[in-house]
């Protein structure tokens, strides 16, 4: 490589490298997009719903410029760590075995997980109240881990959406869903497909399983940025605006003791 | 990349690789049963021609995908259908995949079926007519044994795209080989590996259903002297164009 272009086009490179990590403000956040009110996609095409409203606040609290990337559930880890973005805001428990792969913010919000049912189903929420029962649940969510772990015997079947085991509760298919419990209130019980729907069984928020409430995802190894979530996490929730975004979709505050 | 995890649940691959050839073998065969009136019915211009086009036609125009979600999710939605007494069928994932399947299966195979009736030679038929065979006779003894033979490239690649059709079960809940791929994938919070692993079972099982079509071509389609085909294109005693059967792929 001995023509002058070369070092021209060095140069370029070199300078090109220097313009994006200048503007390394922008930060791509991967979101979800079935899992209402928290994400969900609206009649224009956009996601939208309280972890987006809280992923805008968190950015501009922050100074940066966000810009959402829509992921499947199921690979929304693996998008992170192969960096189509530099965090994760889809109502992800912050838990031990997630902490394996992944850091955390302090949480966001924390509830805990519950069964739901249609009315008059009978069950009760033990491993022998659910012998012979199908529960459906979203794959790779704690509440598999839950399952896996502590009624191994009841049968699961397991769905890529939470959107998609709410059409298979109400058309029969599953017995019962065991899901976070704002989720299934504001996203499923509170709609018209899910007027005939109950929780059943107790609060579920074992931190073995359920871990200690929803994070940000980051990178290993970025201490930086998941400082200035749990900063900016602690900024609004004292300056009123996680409380606007709350009162919005919740009649409580979801942040959780 | 982690394959310990993947050794880890070895039961649940093999599993898997269960319910996939389960619900290939199932489709093709009941695709079969489909494709055999169609295709006849579709080469000779009888009266439920116009039917048999227009189910082809329709399930060879829309992606399988597409026919697996209108089953599985779209009927569940009526009160009609969940009153209906197909609904202990169609509640379950399993019957659903197995119908869109079949019915695409259905669809593709009538269309190899029919192009295979309709270049059947002349003489075969009469020849068949003149030995005294009636009308079915000379259909089920002589066309069709004819047609499916000369079917058989074609159709084992069918056979192979239908094995890689049975991977939208897995949207639909059941959990075949790449279901139980994406399973292990999400409990690990892991991308590569449950993918990587359901490939190399996929590779594996199409390597055995091609070196199985190859030696039923070899025993079926001996008459073609396959080996010889370039030597016999300068043989026109015959008259007869020898038949140019594309490699499997």
């Amino acid at each position: 490589m001995k023509r002058p272009e070369f070092k021209k086009f060095a140069l370029a490179a070199a300078f090109a490298a220097f313009a994006t990590s200048a503007a390394a403000d922008e930060l791509n956040i991967c979101v979800e997009g079935a899992y209402p009110p928290f994400s969900e996609i609206n009649a224009s095409g956009d996601v939208v719903g309280f972890d987006i409203d809280i992923t805008n606040a968190l950015c501009a609290e922050m100074g940066n410029s966000c810009k959402l990337v829509q992921s499947e559930w199921d690979g929304i880890i693996p998008a992170l760590l192969e960096g189509k973005c530099d965090a994760i805001i889809a109502s992800m428990s912050i838990t031990e075995e997630r902490k394996q792969r992944i850091d955390f913010s302090g949480k966001y919000y924390n509830s805990p997980g519950r069964f739901v049912a249609k009315q008059g189903h009978g069950l009760t929420d033990s491993p022998e109240g659910l012998a012979g029962k199908v529960i459906g649940l979203q794959r790779g969510t704690i509440f598999q881990d839950y399952m896996d772990g502590e009624m191994a015997d009841v049968e699961l079947k397991l769905y890529g959406t939470q959107d998609e085991v709410y059409l298979d509760l109400v058309a029969g298919r599953i017995d019962a869903a065991f899901a976070d419990s704002i989720a299934i209130s504001d996203g499923f019980l509170k709609t018209d497909q899910g007027k005939d729907f109950e929780f059943f069984g107790r609060d579920y928020s074992e931190e073995k399983y359920f871990g200690v409430g929803a994070g940000i995802g980051v990178r290993k190894g970025e201490e930086d940025l998941r400082d200035a979530f749990t900063a900016a996490i602690k900024t609004i929730r004292e300056n009123g605006t996680y409380k606007s975004i709350n009162d919005k979709y919740f009649e409580v505050d979801i942040y959780g003791g | 990349m982690n394959f310990d995890l993947v050794f880890k649940h070895w039961d649940l691959f093999l599993g898997g690789v269960w319910v996939t050839l389960h619900l290939t073998v199932i489709a093709l065969a009941l695709g079969m049963l489909i494709a055999l009136p169609a295709s006849l019915s579709m080469a000779r211009n009888t009266r439920f021609s116009p039917l048999a086009r227009g189910y082809v036609y329709v399930f060879r125009g829309t992606p399988l995908l597409v026919q697996t979600y209108l089953i599985y999710y779209g009927l569940g939605q009526f009160e009609l259908v969940r009153d209906s007494f197909a609904w202990p069928l169609l509640r379950e994932a399993w019957w659903c995949a197995v119908i869109a399947f079949s019915l695409n299966s259905g669809a593709y195979t009538a269309e190899i079926l029919r192009g295979a009736i309709k270049t059947t030679p002349k003489g075969e038929i009469e020849g068949a007519m003149a030995l005294g065979l009636s009308g079915r006779q000379v259909t089920w003894l002589v066309l069709m044994p004819s047609a499916m033979r000369r079917a058989l490239p074609q159709y084992g690649n069918e056979v192979v795209f239908m094995l890689h059709g049975t991977v939208v079960a897995s949207v639909i809940t059941i959990q075949d080989i790449l279901g139980v791929g994406r399973t292990v994938n999400a409990k690990y919070y892991i991308a590569y590996e449950g993918f990587l692993s359901a490939a190399a079972l996929y590779m594996i099982i199409t390597f055995v259903v091609v070196r199985l079509f190859r030696l039923v071509e070899q025993r079926y389609l001996k008459h073609l002297n396959l080996e010889n085909v370039s030597a016999r294109k300068s043989d026109s005693e015959t008259g007869e164009v020898p038949v140019a059967v594309p490699a499997m792929r």
